[in-house]
């Protein structure tokens, strides 16, 4: 078979592997930290272990690394398979996923050392920032050429949201990481002030809108209606949403510097942009969660759709407490608590993880060339797993984060604060320990995933290449 | 912001909603002509098709919704560039108004000590119990929560004072802050010359064991380079914040490496004024209760 009439699925199997190696290594760190946080003495008084050191390591490990591994190997299945054509430039891609690998090691040595720029989310030093932008274009080229030759005439929704991430995240990353190097590993930003915070929440706020939103967004536009076996449930829908998500998106970010100096009109635009914002995020859960119209009964054996459907309650839920979180009010006692520790899990451990942990098993064994995963048993184990651990992590963030909202804004009847900040650090004892069971109980359900993702490829004949189908 | 980027980001944020508006719109479907079940009539990967089911009603009034309570808000509050709202609503005027109501609402209580002095007031339950109050919020983080200090913080409840123990100096610590100074002296007097005045330094009270010799040589060094500030005999000035050196309670810590560090090094600690933050009888206040803890 001559290579151009075959699919590029060596880089796609590299990527959903190391989507779950990197899924395990972030979550176990994030289990560390978790415990250091009831247990300080876990740091060992070792530097390279302290949580200001290992807590962006945890979340550069799980949305770059983990995500991001996710995202790109997805793209470049998806792309494929919907433009009918092989995947563009080859060898570029092999780069991308060398290279993006190479990022994540850099990540994992420097964070520990402490090396840092010191911005939430974009902590890695201006060498490492200028690799992801080589790779980030690399990728952007394999992906963009591959919509280019398409053999089909129309785009597949799928593939607006993933290019919007791909753009998208090659702005944010280049505007936010502006800087001027005084050294290999130092550099200082080009923003100062308020300016630089407002530059930061716009970048921060757009990772998650991006990265973590429309990226994710176009993962499930494949893979429900492709499990659900089932249409998408509306076109003209896709479409409002698409463009209303992508737009209002780019405004939300002041509602992370709500009562700071960043200028009143900027923080009310900050907020109300955040509420418009809830009809278009519904729209990918309705358009996801309606596909199953007419097949729910599916639900009751597949446990992969049960993934899928879960994930996307969450988003729904995430979606909506994100726009109440924002309005002023709401901030004021929710801020700077574990609320918002809550809020970010319920998107990044419900929707995040729970879409790419459905995808992958619908994904491993089609590009490994097997009927279906090793044991759909264990699927329904690691969903229920990792469905209570979510539960008891937001759940228990969120009583944690009124109750510390609610103490720190307690006053005796002369106008003192009733309660220290230890009082509350104290009362939040008994819910980090719940939080700790919670994401310990979701690392297991991935490790869970890890051993029938690893019984499925190495039980059986190694595949043949899968031929590009001819467009209907 | 100038009249340019005023305009910018006004014209900015109208055309974002309503751009979105439009496009809602233009993609509502008429109810006479909604039916289920048809698709595009695309087809991507084998089986891969979309339906264009109408947008659901709810979801669309939800659209509608946000976007018209946002206009409204525009309209209230600050948000379209210069235009301040027709509320006057400031995050600025709202501090300040929350300011004023506290003070109205509690300032009485702390005024009522107003013609008592501050040893009286160390006396009296009430003001005891608020000044309390008033140190768990603005001193415990540093002095402690049981007002015994720690490394480098004093302690309150010992008697001992670097500034000396005074209703009027204790206001005056709290009022405006404090900055003691020790100059490094490693440079003047050498290794050798620093060990010795540790030894002599650590026999004031009555710690250490050095040779006779060793001790001469020291205080004749203390004498030269830290007598003025520490006093002949070590007992210290209250005036300048210099502690008495024979008493035997350590600010830093008392071991001969400790005190050598901060002969060779100096020091720098600073207590911070707290009188943008307390009002003038809120002080007074916490004065008494830090004066009450040292009343036995």
């Amino acid at each position: 078979m001559a290579d151009s009439k075959s699919y590029n699925d060596g880089v796609v199997r590299q990527f959903a592997i190391m989507t779950v190696v990197w899924g395990i290594v972030g979550m176990a760190v994030g289990v560390l930290i978790a415990a250091q946080l009831l247990w300080p003495a876990l740091n060992f008084d070792v530097p390279w272990l302290s949580f200001g050191r290992i807590r962006p390591l945890h979340t550069n490990a799980v949305i770059f690394a983990f995500g991001g591994s996710a995202l790109i190997g997805t793209s470049m299945y998806v792309v494929q398979r919907t433009c009918h054509v092989r995947l563009f430039a080859g060898p570029l891609a092999s780069f991308t996923f060398w290279g993006w690998q190479l990022v994540i090691l850099l990540a994992a040595i420097t964070l520990p050392l402490g090396l840092t720029q010191g911005k939430e989310y974009a902590e890695l030093i201006w060498p490492i920032d200028l690799l992801i932008t080589v790779v980030w274009v690399a990728y952007g080229i394999v992906y963009f050429g591959t919509i280019a030759t398409r053999r089909v005439k129309h785009i597949y929704v799928a593939n607006w949201f993933y290019a919007a991430f791909i753009i998208t995240v090659a702005l944010l990353h280049i505007v936010n990481s502006l800087a001027i190097p005084v050294g290999l590993l130092q550099s200082y930003s080009i923003y100062a002030g308020v300016v630089d915070g407002m530059v930061q929440w716009w970048y921060g706020h757009n990772a998650v809108g991006f990265f973590l939103t429309a990226g994710f967004l176009g993962m499930m536009y494949y893979f429900v209606p492709k499990q659900a076996g089932r249409p998408v449930y509306s076109y003209r829908l896709s479409v409002v949403h698409f463009w209303a998500l992508i737009s209002i998106y780019m405004w939300a970010g002041p509602h992370h510097l709500h009562y700071t100096t960043l200028p009143d009109w900027a923080q009310s635009l900050g907020m109300v942009f955040s509420l418009l914002l809830l009809a278009p995020s519904w729209g990918g859960m309705i358009n996801g969660i309606m596909t199953l119209s007419g097949a729910w009964h599916k639900l009751r054996t597949d446990p992969i759709l049960k993934f899928m459907i879960v994930s996307l309650s969450f988003y729904g839920m995430s979606t909506f407490e994100g726009p109440m979180m924002s309005i002023k009010t709401v901030n004021a006692l929710s801020h700077y608590t574990d609320w918002t520790i809550g809020h970010v899990h319920s998107g990044a451990l419900g929707w995040v993880a729970m879409i790419t942990m459905g995808c992958l098993y619908n994904l491993i064994p089609r590009l490994y060339g097997r009927e279906q995963m090793y044991s759909v048993k264990l699927i329904d184990v690691h969903f229920w797993t990792s469905t209570i651990g979510v539960v008891l992590y937001i759940a228990s963030m969120w009583i944690a984060g009124v109750m510390q909202g609610l103490m720190w804004r307690a006053v005796n009847n002369d106008g003192t604060l009733t309660y220290s900040f230890i009082e509350s650090l104290q009362a939040t004892y008994p819910y980090y320990a719940v939080r700790l069971l919670g994401g310990a109980l979701f690392l297991v359900g991935t490790c869970i995933m890890a051993y029938n993702v690893w019984k499925t490829i190495s039980t059986g004949e190694r595949s043949a290449l899968q031929p590009v189908a001819e467009p209907a | 912001m100038s009249a340019g980027w005023n305009a910018f980001v006004i014209g900015l944020v109208l055309i974002q909603v309503l751009g979105a508006l439009w496009l809602l719109m233009s993609l509502t479907s008429n109810p006479q002509d909604e039916g289920e079940g048809d698709t595009t009539g695309h087809t991507w990967d084998g089986d891969l098709k979309e339906y264009n089911n109408p947008l659901p009603r709810w979801w669309l009034y939800l659209f509608w919704l946000t976007a018209i309570w946002m206009l409204v808000y525009l309209v209230i509050y600050p948000g379209l560039g210069n235009i301040a709202g027709s509320l006057g609503w400031s995050q600025t005027g709202q501090y300040e108004e929350e300011i004023a109501a506290a003070d109205a609402r509690y300032g009485d209580i702390f005024a009522a000590f107003n013609d008592m002095t501050v040893a009286d007031m160390a006396a009296e339950p009430e003001a005891v119990r608020l000044g309390r109050n008033l140190y768990l919020n603005n001193c415990a983080t540093c002095h402690g929560s049981d007002a015994r200090g720690a490394r480098g913080f004093p302690n309150l409840s010992d008697g001992i004072w670097q500034y000396g123990g005074d209703p009027a100096v204790i206001v005056q610590t709290i009022t405006n802050g404090r900055i003691g100074v020790m100059p490094a002296l490693g440079a003047a007097l050498g290794e050798g010359g620093t060990d010795e005045v540790v030894a002599y330094v650590q026999s004031l009270s009555g710690a250490g064991s050095a040779d006779p010799a060793v001790l001469a040589a020291g205080q004749q060094k203390y004498v030269q380079f830290c007598s003025a500030c520490h006093g002949a005999t070590g007992q210290g000035m209250a005036a300048l914040g210099a502690p008495d050196l024979s008493d035997d309670s350590w600010l830093h810590g008392g071991s001969a490496e400790i005190i050598r560090d901060i002969i060779m090094n100096g020091r720098q600690n600073q207590m911070p004024a707290q009188r943008d933050l307390l009002s003038e009888e809120r002080i007074r206040v916490l004065a008494a209760y830090v004066l009450s803890l040292n009343a036995e």
